[in-house]
């Protein structure tokens, strides 16, 4: 690593420990942010050397990474922004607090993947989904779709991993050869995780044509793309993998929405000649991923937090909880996305018989929504309300990205 | 009414429903059947024949393909004008708003319209992210927009049409007029589920389906709050 590298590095360390110890955050931010600003090129050097696997998609990314990493562990130390901190200063922070490490896998955000991957030189990519999310400043899913595809283009020699149940992903990850220019299409292994969410991929990307759905299959009605045969898919609580052998999957992690992420980590590892076999049983090892899914018992209520960023994200949320008292928790501030429409396309009709609370700053736009789809809920202002407000035993929390945040700093940043 | 029971027809949510436009046909079907009124809510596909005979018609926001297509399927389907010649009510939200008119912008070239208001859309130098709130036309009778607005476009009027509201702040159809209306069509760039913070609007479509001059109140009391939230909001921004 070059001189400027080596200072970098060891700054962008040391900032990271002082915002720990200052009580500030995760320090997975910081730290990059200063030790980009000393070497602009800190990413790609901390990247040499390591084989590495990237993890993008609107929704799944943090947990599947931790999975990934957990499956990947297999073969050796394994770097990875377990924060969820997924932009390059999160990839500079967690290269450079890992030290040397022969693996990396790290989550990307959907925006940054085609400059991730300029940077790192992956030997894998994983592409998760993609649906809307934070749409007022979000690019639209066709155009997120298409920055992929350009992505790949460039980089035709990475594996990709590839969800083939969403049409938009299909697409991004199979830009046509070039051999005039010398461009092979990428090699893609495909994973079958289900997607309940169909709502951005009623139209094909690729001709404008409609694409139709009948259980699984799906296909343009205009043009030749349709869904991949999958290598891995997902059959009842475990994976099926490419040679046809059943493996039961055993998580902490609640929800059908989790064994697809773990289908996907096995996909991950295996391009690094992990055997499925014996990675399954680590995946287990992972409760909680940045205090998504984190347990915390206070006053007799064992509160379970779920983050739900997205229409797509809150049904799987739903279909997690236990039939148990409900904190809803919605937030509209700068991570969130300023614009509450979204709430208008989840259904909240599977908390009817719940004993359902709203809190949050933007929890009159929940209180509308909720009134409309004939849900009863009790509007309060702490979370220390929400606790009392409940019997004792199981509070599921539902939160989007900075209620969810609050509440865990409530609970003492739990992990 | 054209038959017994209220019909709303949603039209093409498989490609114009981006941002929560389901709410719309949600809000109006509530607040309906909330006065006793019948109601029958179909939702049709950009591959299905649009029914000439409903009450009130409801297009929503999208990109640009799907505003693109839709707006192609609406004028070879030509029920939606069939149905305006007979009195209907048309809301028309974003993308949905914009195809109402004689053309529109999209994925860089020039769309045509389905000409049933008198204005045109085009590109704006920037995109209109944020909350939009404008004074109605007095004779709406209904107090202030509350919305939300995301969207590339400018609107500009012919005058055969007049404008929704007067803009207090965001941008609407060029910073000055937003929205339009004309007879029983009214459109809006209050995106996605407009009516959740304008249900004096939702009553004023209600009435123009059903002839009523007044229609019961409802308890209106989370969307009175939600709207005092979002006024004091954007007043604090304003500061």
């Amino acid at each position: 690593m070059p001189l400027r590298a080596k200072v970098a590095s060891s700054v962008s360390r040391t900032a990271a420990a002082l915002s720990r110890a200052a009580g500030r955050g995760d320090g997975s931010v910081i730290g990059g942010w200063i030790g980009l600003k000393i070497d602009p090129d800190l990413l790609a050097h901390l990247s040499a050397g390591r084989a590495i696997a990237l993890i993008s998609g609107t929704n799944g990314k943090t947990t599947t990474t931790r999975l990934a990493a957990a499956a990947v562990g297999v073969l050796g130390r394994v770097a990875t922004n377990s924060f969820g901190a997924n932009m390059p200063t999160g990839h500079t922070s967690a290269l450079a607090k890992a030290g040397s490490t022969p693996y990396a896998v790290l989550e990307v955000d959907e925006h940054y993947l085609a400059q991730v991957l300029e940077a790192t030189e992956p030997h894998v990519v994983a592409l998760l989904n993609l649906s809307r999310d934070q749409l007022d400043r979000a690019k639209e899913v066709a155009m997120m779709a298409q920055l992929w595809r350009a992505a790949l283009v460039r980089h035709a020699d990475v594996r990709v991993v590839a969800n083939a149940d969403d049409p938009m992903v299909v697409w991004a990850a199979t830009p046509p050869a070039d051999p005039a220019r010398g461009v092979d299409t990428p090699h893609v292994t495909w994973f079958s995780a289900g997607q309940r969410w169909h709502d951005d991929s009623w139209v094909c990307p690729e001709c404008g044509s409609t694409i139709r759905r009948s259980a699984e299959h799906w296909w343009c009605t205009g043009c030749p793309l349709r869904r991949p045969e999958p290598h891995w898919t997902v059959e009842d609580d475990g994976v099926l993998d490419p040679t046809g052998a059943w493996h039961k999957v055993r998580l902490q992690l609640p929800g059908k929405v989790n064994i697809g992420n773990a289908a996907t980590a096995l996909a991950v590892a295996a391009e690094f000649g992990v055997r499925p076999v014996d990675a399954v049983s680590r995946l287990g090892a992972v409760t909680s991923v940045a205090g998504r899914y984190a347990q915390v018992d206070r006053d007799g209520r064992n509160i379970r937090l779920l983050l739900a960023k997205n229409p797509a994200s809150w049904l799987e949320a739903f279909d997690m909880a236990d039939e148990a008292p409900t904190l809803l928790s919605i937030n509209a501030r700068d991570p969130d996305g300023l614009d509450t429409s979204w709430l208008f396309d989840v259904d909240f009709a599977p908390l009817r018989g719940r004993q359902v609370l709203i809190t949050g700053d933007r929890a009159y736009d929940l209180a509308v929504r909720l009134e409309i789809n004939d849900v009863p809920f009790q509007h309060i202002r702490t979370f220390d309300e929400a606790v009392r407000a409940v019997p004792p035993g199981r509070l599921e929390v539902i939160a989007n990205y900075t209620a969810f945040q609050d509440i865990r700093a409530e609970l003492d940043r739990v992990n | 009414m054209s038959t017994e029971s209220l019909r709303i027809v949603w039209i093409y949510p498989d490609l114009l429903s981006t941002y929560g436009d389901r709410g719309n046909m949600l809000i109006l079907a509530r607040r309906a059947q909330r006065r006793g009124m019948p109601v029958e809510v179909l939702e049709v596909r950009s591959n299905q024949r649009l029914p000439a005979t409903a009450d009130i018609y409801l297009i929503g926001g999208g990109e640009d393909g799907p505003q693109a297509l839709g707006a192609q399927r609406l004028l070879a389907d030509g029920g939606l004008h069939r149905a305006v010649a007979q009195g209907s009510v048309v809301f028309g939200v974003c993308a949905g708003y914009q195809l109402l008119g004689t053309s529109f912008f999209a994925k860089g070239t020039r769309c045509a319209g389905l000409e049933l208001l008198d204005f045109s859309s085009d590109r704006g130098p920037t995109r209109a992210v944020g909350e939009l709130a404008g004074d109605v036309d007095p004779r709406l009778g209904i107090p202030a927009l509350s919305g939300f607005e995301n969207h590339g476009g400018r609107t500009h009027l012919g005058p055969g049409v007049s404008p929704l509201a007067r803009v207090t702040a965001g941008v609407g159809n060029d910073g000055a007029t937003e929205g339009a209306w004309r007879g029983k069509l009214l459109g809006t760039y209050s995106h996605g589920p407009a009516l959740a913070r304008n249900p004096a609007l939702a009553d004023l479509l209600l009435r123009w389906a059903t002839g009523a001059h007044q229609l019961p109140p409802l308890d209106d009391t989370w969307s009175d709050r939600l709207r005092s939230e979002r006024r004091a909001a954007v007043a604090a921004a304003r500061a």
